[in-house]
């Protein structure tokens, strides 16, 4: 795996809040169309990690590479554009918009027309929304969701709500989609349905996913490696199995044996 | 299908206003309608260029200034300037108050709309204040006894530029460009994560919200052979806030049904002096008890058609959804 040059790279990051080192000392290696699982207790840090990733935070110290690109410092919407999505925690939709101006939304970036021919509505800005349409209806289709075209994001049901910010996500065209527990808040049927969802979406966009989550059997369920998150420090990474078995990982989750 | 319905509805709006126009020019012109209905008529029109201006920046991206008469003013007295002081033609002096109030509109906007919520509402009104103080200051526009101007300022100009005003900013805001205003409006985070430049759409909407307020501001100063400063302090815009906020924060049509609503309220009341603002203010506090979202909450007058038309045909979607 090593013989490739990784996707992301990420090298010695920390972030202090203050006196709070939230973060600290994280490496960490993505490659083409990899699946990655980050894993850790509560408060470990993974979210804080997420945003240093995606430019909400800047980070205090270490270096971020897409590519050959550098990311440290640069605002979130040049990050998106530059290729990492992400979804939220705590799902942050456009509610008042609909489903399908969620997702055209996420393809404004991409958009050809300019603001003068939406303007005075020129041929441009009409070609320009009739691409855009379809380009969102055919996400929708992929996720089940263009019967709700028309609803307000809002007035969806939970799991769907779920499905509809993946889509987001996807149709700002990324090269690395960062998934922030995808199945929270739902039930076992639900997970399912997601993870299959989830392998579909590698299959059909070629993507390097890198995926926070607590529900175990889904992240050793579609992971190929994992990283563990404690205290805002790596404290290991590998497959599935070595993870499972790794005393430090039981340690962080369950605490020290008493002796 | 959906397109031509869209586009009915455009040509149909064009059709309405321009037999509006039309009637009302005809009235105007054979006498029906006196002096004081023509300059309610003008002022009615003026204020729904400020109300659907300032819908732009608190309906659409959700940015919430509270100084837009600083715009309206910075239009009024560009503008006067151009007619009164270099003498040039009044169509010239409406363009460039607008633009000179665009041009305060990033001044203001850039560094400020970095602020959120509250913070945001206080600079904005700073703003309003220091303009008005400004003006009171300023020897060459006539300080605090203020400047005369003359009347340009006539039915067809207004209602042209009202139209303008409205076909500009419900094309915008049914764009791409527009919806990342609103993406903004309802989770500036989330815009930001999805490749929206916020900063860009957030000064650009308060620019074409101040542009259109310096029009405003041309008309008005042109309507009233003199401005001075106190016409522009920060009740006025508190005025133009509650056509926005009484019309349903997101509704176009909602900012144009109130703005003309409470003009008419306004004019008419002008006749008990001693009630005026009582009245006035019993109906803005039983409009807020009935219709807390404002008139038309976030819904536009045209979804009245096309709702019944789709609880037709709700039934139908319904069975296909329990076939599958």
């Amino acid at each position: 795996m090593d013989k490739a040059k990784p996707l992301l790279n990420v090298e010695n990051l920390g972030i202090s809040f203050g006196g709070l080192r939230a973060v600290q000392g994280v490496d960490l290696q993505l490659f083409s169309k990899e699946m990655v699982g980050l894993i850790g207790p509560n408060g470990a840090g993974k979210t804080t990690f997420f945003n240093m990733l995606t430019g909400v935070y800047e980070p205090t110290e270490g270096t971020i590479m897409l590519g050959n690109r550098k990311l440290n410092g640069l605002s979130p919407y040049k990050i998106t554009q530059g290729g990492i999505s992400r979804t939220f925690q705590n799902i942050r939709l456009f509610g008042e918009l609909s489903v399908i101006d969620n997702v055209k939304v996420a393809y404004h970036s991409q958009a050809k027309h300019s603001l003068l021919s939406s303007i005075i509505r020129l041929p441009q800005h009409f070609n320009g929304e009739r691409e855009m349409e379809e380009k969102a209806l055919a996400f929708l289709e992929i996720f089940q969701l263009q019967r709700f075209k028309d609803e307000k994001a809002k007035n969806l049901p939970y799991g769907q709500q779920r499905r509809l910010e993946i889509a987001r996500a996807l149709a700002a065209s990324p090269k690395l989609l960062l998934l922030d527990e995808p199945a929270a808040g739902m039930n076992p049927q639900e997970t399912k349905e997601l993870m299959n969802l989830i392998a579909l979406i590698r299959e059909t966009f070629e993507l390097t996913v890198l995926l926070i989550e607590h529900d175990m059997p889904l992240v050793m369920g579609v992971c190929e490696r994992i990283y563990v998150l404690d205290h805002g420090q790596l404290i290991a990474q590998g497959t599935p199995t070595e993870i499972k078995n790794n005393p430090k990982v039981i340690e962080a989750y369950l605490g020290e044996e008493v002796s | 299908m959906a397109f031509l319905k869209k586009v009915g509805f455009f040509w149909g709006g064009i059709v309405v206003s321009l037999v509006i126009f039309a009637v009302v020019q005809f009235l105007l012109s054979n006498g029906t309608l006196d002096l004081f209905y023509e300059n309610t008529l003008v002022y009615m029109a003026i204020n729904i260029i400020l109300a659907v201006s300032l819908h732009l920046i608190i309906g659409i991206t959700g940015q919430f200034s509270i100084g837009h008469a600083g715009f309206l003013a910075v239009g009024a007295y560009a503008s006067a300037i151009i007619t009164m002081k270099l003498e040039l033609p009044f169509p010239l002096a409406l363009l460039v108050g607008g633009i000179v109030a665009a041009l305060a509109g990033f001044v203001i906007g850039f560094p400020s709309l970095r602020l959120r919520g509250d913070y945001l509402a206080i600079a904005t009104l700073g703003f309003g204040e220091i303009v008005r103080i400004a003006f009171l200051n300023v020897d060459y526009v006539g300080g605090a006894s203020g400047m005369m101007v003359e009347h340009f300022t006539t039915w067809p100009w207004v209602f042209g530029c009202m139209l303008v005003t409205i076909l500009v900013i419900l094309n915008f805001t049914r764009s791409t460009h527009g919806r990342a205003c609103i993406s903004i409006r309802e989770d500036e985070t989330a815009a930001d994560a999805m490749g929206i430049n916020t900063t860009y759409y957030k000064v650009l909407a308060f620019m074409i919200g101040a542009f259109f307020a310096g029009v405003a501001g041309g008309l008005f100063a042109h309507n009233f052979y003199i401005i001075q400063p106190s016409n522009f302090g920060f009740l006025k815009s508190f005025d133009i806030l509650i056509f926005v906020v009484l019309g349903g924060l997101g509704s176009l049509s909602g900012a144009v049904i109130s703005a003309i609503l409470l003009t008419v309220i306004s004019a008419f009341l002008q006749d008990y002096p001693e009630t005026r603002m009582i009245i006035y203010s019993l109906v803005l506090i039983i409009v807020m008890l009935y219709r807390p979202r404002g008139l038309m909450g976030t819904k536009e007058i045209t979804s009245l058609f096309s709702r019944k038309k789709k609880s037709k045909g709700g039934a139908k979607d319904g069975q296909s959804e329990t076939v599958a």
